[in-house]
């Protein structure tokens, strides 16, 4: 019997090891798998690249993460917000790398990663200063340059509704970068807020077929980032 | 020199989109657009986080911190709305489906380029968001913005000194003093706020106007 579920968080992040790529799902807090990030704190492991849209808010979740020393490298495309500090704090100090990417090249070198495309051509960042360094070509008169496809080792994902498969369906908006980041990395780690039978999600309604997730964890009563934040919380 | 407010300026922009415009809004005065449909015109809003048929805030009752927009604030999602993941979101954008982008400046060129995610300082952060992909692949973009910055300096310019988002990319421009179009031969006044001369308007602004 195929069986992806498991106990706790923390054997759901006990293999990642030191030096790892990470993809996180979440635009802001929403579809931040925030238990499972705090279950990565917990294991200490450092010199991490993580991919996430922005760098985490206050000092819980991923901001948590990169304010433990455990991230070595940012890939995102807005490390700034109103409750933003952790990041630009360590960024300006020189004590963390910083990979700018606009918000749709990530989603599409995300998405070509998991489908098997090295690189592609995009009109995003042509004649900007983030196109400087890098191969431009012409394709009917018009310029684009070349971006490569992004893989992870592993991708911590939020989802609403997981079966034993790990067939997801999400919440609103905070499906965003989560299915991408789903068929990216080797080894997909969801934390679900149901977890539900075989059989009761409808076939016409999955947004992750179960073919992209290795491990679910149920989180029945998630943290929500901005409460947190708001009543001045720290992970640990 | 005060000219429009921040929502008339929204209200004269609104006029200009076309009834059946798909729309995405830019963070700021950008997202008061939304608040001036012209009557028997329907707009349908896009927001790059993954929704398509975005509403206005909630009522308190109604908060949802897994519906959002791309500010990351709180919002609705009207009849025939649809949630889909960033891929499919930027696909809207970047595959030319979007009709119309409205986005704030910190400077705008005579020739329609774009600065507006970073002073290029070494203290600035960069932080680009979604601004180069609108950019890239909306077919009409709007920029709302002051005339000048806070301590006067112009923000419509002959060159940008600021590093670009897009070249070339701004149709029309909304400040608070005039409704600028960019045209091959430069900055045409398509329209001046109440009590604004031209030699106000181009005493105010670093780029040659046409009146």
């Amino acid at each position: 019997m195929i069986d992806k579920r498991v106990k706790s968080v923390a054997d759901a992040v006990a293999d990642i090891k030191g030096g790892a790529t990470i993809m996180i799902g979440g635009f802001g807090e929403a579809g931040s798998p925030t238990e499972l990030i705090h279950a990565l704190i917990d294991t200490g492991v450092k010199d991490l690249t993580v991919i996430n849209n922005n760098t985490g808010n206050g000092e819980v979740g991923l901001a948590a993460l990169i304010g433990a020393g455990q991230v070595k490298k940012m890939i995102c495309s807005y490390p700034r917000s109103s409750h933003s500090k952790v990041f630009p704090e360590l960024y300006l100090k020189g004590e963390i790398e910083l990979e700018i990417v606009p918000q749709g090249t990530l989603a599409e070198r995300i998405r070509a990663g998991g489908t098997g495309i090295p690189a592609f051509y995009t009109a995003t960042t042509v004649g900007t200063p983030l196109a400087e360094g890098k191969e431009i070509r012409s394709f009917d008169g018009q310029e684009f340059v070349l971006e490569y496809g992004l893989k992870a080792d592993f991708a911590l994902i939020k989802c609403e509704s997981s079966d034993r498969l790990g067939n997801l369906i999400y919440n609103k908006t905070a499906r965003n970068f989560n299915p991408v980041m789903c068929t990216a990395a080797d080894v997909t780690i969801v934390q679900t807020h149901k977890l539900v039978e075989l059989g009761s999600l409808d076939s016409e309604a999955i947004v992750t077929p179960n073919i992209f997730v290795d491990r679910i964890v149920e989180v029945s009563d998630p943290v929500i980032e901005s409460h947190l934040i708001a009543a001045g919380e720290c992970y640990p | 020199m005060t000219g429009w407010t921040r929502e008339q300026m929204a209200e004269l922009a609104a006029h200009d989109i076309p009834d059946g415009s798909y729309v995405n809004l830019g963070i700021g005065i950008p997202e008061l657009v939304a608040k001036f449909v012209p009557e028997g015109r329907e707009f349908i809003y896009h927001t790059e986080n993954g929704l398509l048929g975005m509403g206005p805030a909630p009522d308190p009752s109604e908060e949802d911190h897994e519906l959002i927009n791309a500010g990351k604030k709180m919002v609705t999602v009207v009849p025939g709305g649809s949630f889909f993941d960033h891929a499919t979101s930027f696909t809207m954008i970047r595959g030319g489906h979007i009709d119309v982008c409205v986005l704030g400046a910190m400077q705008v060129s005579e020739q329609g380029d774009l600065a507006n995610w970073s002073t290029g300082a070494a203290t600035a952060i960069p932080a680009v968001g979604g601004a180069m992909d609108l950019a890239a692949g909306v077919k009409t973009i709007f920029v709302i913005t002051q005339h000048t910055t806070k301590t006067g300096d112009a923000k419509i310019v002959k060159n940008c000194t600021y590093p670009l988002t897009g070249p070339k990319i701004v149709s029309r421009i909304f400040t608070n003093l005039a409704v600028l179009d960019v045209t091959k031969d430069g900055l045409r006044v398509l329209k001046m706020a109440p009590g604004i001369s031209f030699e106000d308007l181009q005493a105010q602004t670093e780029a040659d106007l046409i009146q």
